[in-house]
C-alpha cells in the first residue's frame, strides 16, 4: 500500500467515556503514516488533529468512529459520532469555550482548545452536526 | 541541555530513562493537554502536575521525549508502562511547576513557540 491509491487506511470504533484507551487509535494511525513514508511535518499535524478528535468523541459523544483516507494529495480524517450533536458550532470553536465536566478538566482536557487546535492544524475542515443526531467532522491535511 | 543536566538542576528522580544524552532545546509547563498539543516542535520537554496516561499519549502525538512531573508526584503504573512502550523519558521533581520552569529558564532553556510546525 502506498500513497496515491485513495485508500481507507484506518477505521476504528471509539467508545464514549473510555479514557484508558483514549489515544490508541491516533497512535495506530501515526505508526501507519510513518510506515507509508508520509513527511514528519504532515504526520505531526494529523496526529494532533486525530488525537483531539478521538478525545472529543470520548468526552462529548455517545460513541463514534474514526477513519482516515489517504490520496496522492492529502489525508482526510473523518470523525463521526452518534450524538448528541453540537448546539452552537460557532461558539464551540471559540478558544476557551467548553461544556466539559470538572472531572474531565481534572484530567487535563476540556479546556476549550480542542476544536481550535484542529482548525489550526487542518488545511480544510468540514463540520456537520445536528442535535439529537450526531456530528461528523472531516479534517484534511495536504501532503505538499 | 541534556537529560542529565536537567536531572541535576531539578534534583529530579528518574522514573524511566531511555536516553541520558537526550538533547532538549525548549520546554513548556502545562496541565492542559490541548495547550501542550499547541506546542509542536521536537526536542521539547513537558513539565506538568498531571500523571495520567493521557499525558504520555499527548507527548507521543507531538514527538515530545521527556516529561517531568512536578511537586513530587509519582505517576501510576499505567503511565510508566505506556512511557516505556513509547520510549518517553519520565522524571519527577519535588519542586513546584513555577519553580521548576524558572530554574530551567534561567539556565537557558527557552519557551516553545506556539502553533508553528517546522
Amino acid at each position: 500500500m502506498g500513497i496515491g491509491d485513495g485508500k481507507e487506511i484506518l477505521d476504528a470504533k471509539v467508545e464514549a467515556g473510555d479514557f484508558s484507551s483514549g489515544g490508541e487509535t491516533s497512535s495506530k494511525l501515526k505508526d501507519l503514516l510513518r510506515k507509508l513514508g508520509i513527511p514528519a511535518k504532515v504526520i505531526r499535524k494529523i496526529a494532533i488533529i486525530t488525537y483531539e478528535l478521538e478525545i472529543n468523541i470520548i468526552i462529548h459523544s455517545e460513541g463514534g468512529n474514526l477513519s482516515a483516507e489517504v490520496t496522492s494529495e492529502k489525508i482526510d480524517i473523518i470523525a463521526s459520532d452518534c450524538g448528541p450533536g453540537i448546539d452552537n458550532v460557532e461558539q464551540a470553536f471559540k478558544p476557551g469555550y467548553s461544556t466539559a465536566s470538572e472531572s474531565i478538566r481534572e484530567m487535563g482536557f476540556g479546556a476549550g482548545m480542542g476544536l481550535c487546535n484542529i482548525k489550526n492544524y487542518a488545511d480544510d475542515l468540514e463540520v456537520e452536526t445536528e442535535l439529537g443526531e450526531g456530528t461528523t467532522i472531516i479534517a484534511s491535511v495536504y501532503l505538499k | 541541555m541534556n537529560l542529565s543536566d536537567i536531572e541535576e538542576l531539578l534534583t529530579a528522580e528518574v522514573v524511566y530513562k531511555n536516553d541520558s544524552d537526550l538533547e532538549i532545546l525548549t520546554a513548556c509547563g502545562a496541565d492542559l493537554m490541548s495547550d501542550v498539543l499547541a506546542f509542536s516542535k521536537g526536542k521539547t520537554l513537558l513539565l506538568t502536575g498531571l500523571t495520567n496516561p493521557q499525558v504520555v499519549r499527548t507527548a507521543e502525538m507531538i514527538d515530545l521525549e521527556l516529561i517531568i512531573f512536578v511537586r513530587g508526584k509519582n505517576p501510576p503504573k499505567e503511565t510508566i508502562e505506556l512511557a516505556k512502550e513509547k520510549s518517553i523519558n519520565l522524571l519527577t521533581t519535588d519542586k513546584p511547576l513555577y519553580e521548576a520552569c524558572g530554574i530551567l529558564y534561567s539556565k537557558g532553556l527557552r519557551a516553545e513557540k506556539i502553533n508553528e510546525i517546522e
